[in-house]
């Protein structure tokens, strides 16, 4: 990317003509590589929000010491992406843990889907993540980010087992910093969504 | 807005709004879309208000992105914008118009427009 350390001035305004703007929730545990996806689509150098999870807390330690949980924060990254005719796609890397979830539902409202990614070498990190997006009823789809080390051995079936994934969830392989590989792996997502809308339904 | 390289706000969260919480519309998404309004700002207004405002110079920014700037939670953000709504000083739309909330060519234009950013 090429824009200036300081973003005040060009490129931080919506561009002109931005006409419909959608979500798509990159969602995984710490690590995965949320944000190297994001990067490497986006075309704004992403941005984060610092969220508070005072209310999502509450019920596991409301006894541990209220003015530690008035400081708990995390960083939500995001980036942003014009495509074609007037639509800016918004890319929001999502923390799967179940402490997040109040946080969750508020950045998945009007979201059109979840990538969820997950990194091989350690595929149980990503059981949570994905029990937050089937109960929100999110349509996802699964990304593995080839990490060089990661186990080459386990067969699409044994990964699809792991996760206890329905047959029409899409899984892929993708290299999150790669902006092909990226895309490839948002195509699939997009892809699901319209097969899961067919035409006699609308 | 006033700030510390590298460090937290200068103004904390909670007085950015002057201690309100709530905001006074019931609903702004992180991605609706705040544009000024063309309204000269009156003397007098909270800082952070104003602040908001001078984000808004020049262009649009979506809630998400004017808390990001602002270095403030998009809650405070919501509060903000919920005022500077109400002065008429900003105005709000959605982040898709209503009429094409459920257009089904939108999933479409989307995978049209993502294959387009690839590179041979």
């Amino acid at each position: 990317m090429a824009f200036a350390p300081s973003s005040t001035t060009s490129g931080m305004h919506l561009p002109d003509g931005a006409r419909d703007l959608v979500k798509i929730l990159v969602a995984g545990p710490f690590g995965v590589g949320k944000t190297t996806l994001i990067d490497s689509v986006s075309e704004i150098r992403p941005l984060h929000t610092e969220e508070r999870l005072s209310e999502a807390s509450a019920p596991v330690d409301d006894l541990d010491g209220i003015r530690e949980k008035s400081t708990t924060t995390v960083a939500i990254d995001f980036g942003r992406v014009s495509l074609n005719g007037g639509i800016v796609l918004y890319l929001f890397g999502t923390p799967g843990q179940e402490r997040f979830r109040s946080l969750w539902e508020d950045i998945a409202y009007g979201a059109l889907g979840a990538l969820v990614l997950v990194d091989s070498r350690r595929v149980d990190a990503s059981f949570d993540v994905l029990g937050l997006v089937e109960e929100s009823g999110l349509p996802y789809a699964v990304a593995f980010n080839a990490f060089p080390d990661a186990p080459s051995h386990y067969t699409e079936d044994q990964l699809r087992a792991a996760l206890d994934l329905e047959p029409d969830t899409p899984m892929v392989t993708c290299d999150a910093r790669d902006t092909n590989s990226s895309v490839d792996a948002l195509l699939a997502l997009v892809q699901h969504l319209i097969d899961r809308h067919p035409p006699e339904t609308r | 807005m006033s700030r510390r390289p590298g460090g937290r706000p200068l103004v904390p969260a909670y007085l950015s709004t002057g201690g309100v919480a709530r905001p006074s519309r019931p609903h702004l998404e992180r991605l609706s879309v705040l544009t000024r309004s063309g309204e000269p700002a009156p003397s007098g207004l909270p800082a952070a208000e104003l602040a908001l405002l001078e984000a808004l110079d020049g262009g649009s920014l979506t809630v998400v992105e004017a808390a990001a700037h602002l270095r403030l939670p998009v809650s405070a953000v919501r509060v903000l914008a919920g005022a500077l709504l109400d002065r008429d000083l900003v105005l709000a739309r959605a982040p898709i118009p209503p009429a094409e909330r459920f257009d089904p060519d939108l999933l479409k234009r989307v995978a049209d427009g993502l294959r387009a950013l690839k590179h041979d």
